[in-house]
């Protein structure tokens, strides 16, 4: 049986997130750390939202989480599970939930990332049931 | 400076249109500028601060003075979303307060259901936001981003299906006296929870109407609020607060109204209990619960206990509120329902809301508005009104 697959859009690349992208298209997921108070944050800034401090580094994550909520929307031609995940490394995300039956889904889920291609940009961070 | 008995709402006016095929947007404007002013029984002229958002077409203020033929000395135009209008009532006593205005009209309106707007289902896109490549490629809708937040609220707290189908049926009763309501029809929790699954765990019946008109408001200093002939209705406090994802450190079970109505609380120097009518921004079901929740009405997780068996309907519970039908039944003008939110409960605190819905004696009113998505991110405004 042939699944009909949501048409992804591609996501706009800004300079400030270009390594972002970039990262994706080599099947690695980035995420953003303060060198200056230690946090991670998500989504990616130049600028720390927590200390404001310039000293913001790409780092890999572990690519790994749990689901924190999700919601598969039934009413599209196509169904499909948006969903935030929280990353081992403490930040939430928001993403799809794939390669599962939607109807099997639940918080607190353990996930762990796989790339989709987009249309006509690089391929977005979802994430798969172990 | 506090703007506590600083301003008086002295004029308000819901458009009775809730579908405007022939009408474009700015002649809804004028139409609910004119409504409004006639409630309050003053002129065109006697208007020189003026208040939209971003449903206003152009650069709000700017198009939308030079069409009404408006002369005024102040003007606002911050769009919280649907909040908006809750918190131009704030920002129109501080504006009065620092002598900048003396009659300030705020107006709101639009025509989704005339477009054929898929107001919950399809994209929102607000220009080259920082988040947008970050969520736009997940397909974030309104209506699945509220559903997430429901589904974090009942894996917390044990919140159930039935439980937020008490606040459509609530809504619904109130609905059913209001002959401008979109949907009047009483509906049963049953009802509610076996409608059609739009994006779990919301049902159609937890979602609000689509529908086009508006409405307006009139805030004004004391002594021209007291020159008049209507009821007097004075603005005690006021609060207003964005929130977002807080840099990745989410939290899908609280809401805006956290912040801005315990600062709205301590203005007006009222507690949640002393609130006889409270109008409670109802996007979706789970908007009214958190919002219930946030702003003291009940505690942290207890939202569900407290919507239930009733307590939400109007001569029959603690807190009624949305005696109009609110969004889920009556109106959404615009996809933005904070103005008719603040002309509800000015209706209940002149004693003219439909008999079978006004509350008994009502003096002290909340309205409250949430803007944008509780999914991502929105502004909440809360506002305090009492009867003079
Ligand atoms: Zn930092």
């Amino acid at each position: 049986m042939s699944v009909k697959e949501r048409k992804i859009p591609a996501p706009t690349v800004y300079p400030e997130t270009q390594v972002y992208w970039e990262a994706a298209v080599q099947g690695k997921l980035m995420i953003k750390r303060c060198a200056a108070c230690g946090e991670y944050h998500h989504y990616p800034r130049s600028i720390c939202p927590f200390c404001f401090s310039d000293k913001t580094e790409w780092r890999e994550a572990a690519g790994k989480g749990e689901i924190y909520t999700y919601s598969v929307m039934r009413r599209l031609e196509i169904p499909y599970a948006i969903a935030y995940v929280t990353l081992e490394e403490g930040v939430s995300m928001m993403t799809n939930i794939v390669d599962c039956d939607l109807d099997t889904i639940r918080i607190g889920q353990k996930v762990r990332v796989v790339f989709r291609p987009s249309d006509g940009g690089p391929p977005v961070p979802m994430f798969a049931p172990i | 400076m506090s703007i506590k008995g600083k301003a008086y709402i002295a004029g308000v006016y819901e458009h009775p249109i809730r579908r405007a095929d022939d009408k474009s947007i700015p002649q809804l404007h004028a139409e609910v500028a004119k409504g409004v002013l006639a409630d309050a029984g003053l002129s065109k002229n006697d208007v020189d601060g003026y208040f939209c958002a971003s449903d206003a077409p152009g650069l709000g203020p700017i198009n939308m003075v030079d069409y009404l033929g408006l002369k005024v000395r102040h003007v606002d135009s911050t769009d919280i979303g649907g909040s908006s209008y809750v918190m131009h009532v704030g920002h129109a006593a501080e504006a009065i307060a620092a002598g900048k205005c003396n009659v300030a009209l705020i107006t709101l309106a639009g025509r989704p259901k005339a477009d054929g707007m898929a107001t919950g289902t399809a994209p929102r896109i607000f220009g080259l936001t920082p988040d947008l490549p970050f969520e736009f490629p997940f397909g974030p809708v309104t209506v699945n981003m509220y559903g997430m937040a429901a589904m974090r609220h009942m894996h917390q707290y044990g919140t159930t299906s039935e439980q937020l189908a008490w606040i459509r049926v609530a809504a619904s009763h109130h609905a059913q006296h209001n002959p401008h309501a979109v949907m009047r029809d009483v509906v049963t929790v049953e009802e509610v929870v076996n409608s059609p699954m739009i994006s779990d765990p919301l049902h159609r019946l937890d979602c609000c109407v689509i529908s086009d008109g508006g409405g307006a408001i009139i805030v004004t200093r004391p002594e021209i609020a007291k020159s008049l002939k209507r009821p007097l209705v004075k603005v005690l406090g006021a609060g207003e607060a964005p929130k977002g994802q807080m840099g990745g450190k989410l939290d899908l079970t609280t809401t805006a109204a956290a912040w801005s109505g315990p600062a709205a609380f301590e203005e007006a120097g009222v507690k949640p209990a002393d609130i006889q009518y409270a109008s409670i921004y109802d996007s979706f079901t789970i908007t009214v619960l958190l919002q219930l929740e946030d702003l003291g009405f009940c505690k942290k997780g207890e939202g569900g206990k407290f919507v239930s068996d009733g307590n939400l309907i109007s001569g029959v519970g603690k807190l009624p509120f949305n005696t109009d039908g609110g969004g889920l039944c009556n109106n959404h003008p615009s996809n933005r329902g904070g103005l008719t939110k603040v002309v509800e409960a000015v209706r209940q605190l002149r004693n003219e809301a439909h008999p079978k819905v006004q509350v008994k004696n009502c003096a002290l009113a909340l309205a409250h508005g949430t803007g944008g998505s509780i999914g991502t991110r929105h502004g909440g405004a809360t506002l305090i009104m009492e009867r003079e």
